[in-house]
């Protein structure tokens, strides 16, 4: 499923893969450098293809992180003692453990487990591209639930406070009135987390996703360029990190509480 | 007087924070209509009491009635249809930073009432007309004034039609040129029949509206009585030494 609508996306894009024709540069005499140079350059929409997939990646991942780290905050800030000590434990496994090893303990390990049960096979749950939303994703909760914690505990108590004494329960309260404002006040320090995401989504390329870097080092194996690729590929990174800051900065102006002044630029 | 009903109970509230004990068996009566005052020192314990009456603060020991129904601080449904029931107004007015006035007013109309917005809407409205703010319902809390965001905060205790209003030091966080309009708020309110329960260091104010002063010190109530009475038995009274102080400081006080 996964695989299915990103590769269909990929088939879209003017960048869809084409058959690499390094026959068709011709010239006996070209020498050996222009040649390799040449089908580097041919390669181009190939790399550029692995964008869809880098995005698919991050965007999966910062879903993840947000659906697991906004509960995994308010647990550490609101709940009972055994919630807090799990939501600890969680966030020194998945800080603890290098996604690399992550990545190989996910895919080959347990969701190639998951995958057996019947009833989640919709999910797909078998190929690289989910393993690697998942790992990528439940890092970034991590990270991510204390950016919240931060900013619930940056909140005046006497927010709690006025919605208790409305009448609201702590479950309103949470979400009508401490959350709205938590989550915005998150999105400079959130902003940090997609540029952090958008680098590790590289490592995708050891269980074989087919990200931008994935393709960068498998063209670089058939033409021997791997400088002007390796150059290419940050460039790429480089441009999708300033596009994501920008839109993020955007969503942060649009959302921002009128008149509560947060200065500072990227 | 005796066959008005009473509104609010509190027998022998105690409450230890810190390790200190704040209010030692503290105990009032409210009836339909009346405004308590609460006087006294910083420390006293007017606030923690305020706080525990709504159970913001659970007591330690004692009782909190209203309506004659006694509140079972264990019991969330209890607790929930206590404070639906008691406006809160803060010193620091709480408002919702992210919302704006009239959706200050609202938004518990809509989650806790579940009005639907339109209704909840138009009641917001009315509540902003009556403390003078319908032409600000647009602007956020930052945008507004400290005696402007108090009276949002009046509003939005008023919305939720609460049976008694407890107000903590609603004054003390302005600017002495806004303190005027919110008194002016809480006078419409005492005139309009509303229940009250009010800290404050205003005396001269307050001794005009209340029916009784209870003067606290050290977690205790240790004078009380009809305003004219207590301020007048004199200097050696320890409630009349305070307001003397106050007065010398402010450089005003009157009836």
């Amino acid at each position: 499923m996964w695989t299915g609508a990103f590769g269909a996306v990929a088939c879209l894009t003017p960048f869809t893969e084409k058959p690499r024709p390094c026959d068709a540069a011709p010239g006996k005499h070209m020498d050996g450098m222009l040649k390799a140079l040449t089908a580097s350059w041919e390669a181009l929409p190939y790399i550029l293809g692995g964008i869809w997939w880098t995005l698919g990646l991050i965007i999966g991942a910062m879903a993840v992180g947000l659906a697991f780290g906004v509960p995994l905050a308010v647990g550490q800030v609101y709940g009972r003692r055994p919630v807090r000590r799990l939501v600890s434990l969680y966030v020194w496994l998945f800080r603890g453990v290098p996604i690399l090893v992550q990545l190989y303990l996910f895919y080959f390990g347990i969701l190639a487990y998951l995958s057996r049960i019947p009833a989640l096979s919709f999910l797909h749950l078998d190929s690289a591209f989910a393993a690697a939303v998942l790992v990528l994703g439940l890092t970034s909760a991590a990270y991510q639930s204390q950016i919240f914690r931060g900013a619930i505990q940056s909140l005046p108590e006497g927010q709690l406070k006025a919605a208790r004494a409305l009448g609201m329960t702590d479950a309103t309260a949470i979400t009508a009135i401490i959350l709205p404002q938590a989550l915005r006040l998150s999105i400079p320090a959130w902003s940090n987390e997609y540029s952090i995401l958008l680098k590790d989504s590289a490592l995708a390329f050891v269980i074989g996703v087919l990200e931008i870097m994935s393709r960068t080092r498998s063209v670089a194996a058939t033409t021997h360029q791997p400088l002007p690729l390796s150059i290419l590929a940050g460039l790429i990174f480089f441009a999708l990190t300033w596009a994501g800051l920008k839109a993020l900065k955007t969503l942060e102006g649009k959302v921002r509480m009128e008149g509560y002044s947060h200065q500072g630029s990227l | 007087m005796q066959n008005e009903s009473v509104v609010l109970r509190v027998e022998n509230v105690v409450k230890h924070l810190g390790g200190q004990r704040i209010l030692d068996e503290v105990s009032l009566t409210v009836k339909k209509g009346r405004l308590k005052v609460l006087i006294g020192p910083s420390g006293a314990g007017k606030s923690t009491l305020l706080q525990c009456i709504n159970f913001l603060l659970p007591p330690d020991e004692g009782k909190v009635f209203l309506d004659g129904r006694e509140i079972n601080g264990k019991s969330k449904k209890d607790l929930l249809w206590l404070r639906q029931r008691v406006g809160m107004i803060f010193q620091d007015f709480n408002l919702f930073d992210h919302l704006t006035a009239m959706e200050n007013v609202r938004v518990a109309l809509i989650k806790v009432k579940k009005m639907d917005k339109r209704t909840a809407t138009h009641r917001a409205m009315e509540e902003l007309a009556r403390v003078g703010l319908a032409d600000k319902p647009g602007l956020y809390p930052a945008q507004l004034s400290g005696g402007q965001k108090q009276r949002v905060s009046v509003a939005r205790a008023l919305a939720m039609d609460p049976a008694v209003m407890l107000l903590d030091e609603p004054t003390s966080a302005l600017d002495p040129e806004l303190i005027g309009e919110v008194l002016a708020v809480i006078r419409d309110l005492a005139d309009a029949g509303m229940t009250m329960i009010m800290a404050t260091h205003q005396i001269g104010f307050s001794s005009s509206l209340a029916d009784e002063f209870l003067f606290m010190e050290k977690g205790r109530i240790i004078e009380r009585g009809a305003p004219s009475e207590l301020l007048a038995r004199g200097s050696c009274s320890r409630t009349m030494a305070f307001c003397a102080k106050l007065s010398e400081l402010s450089g005003e006080m009157g009836g």
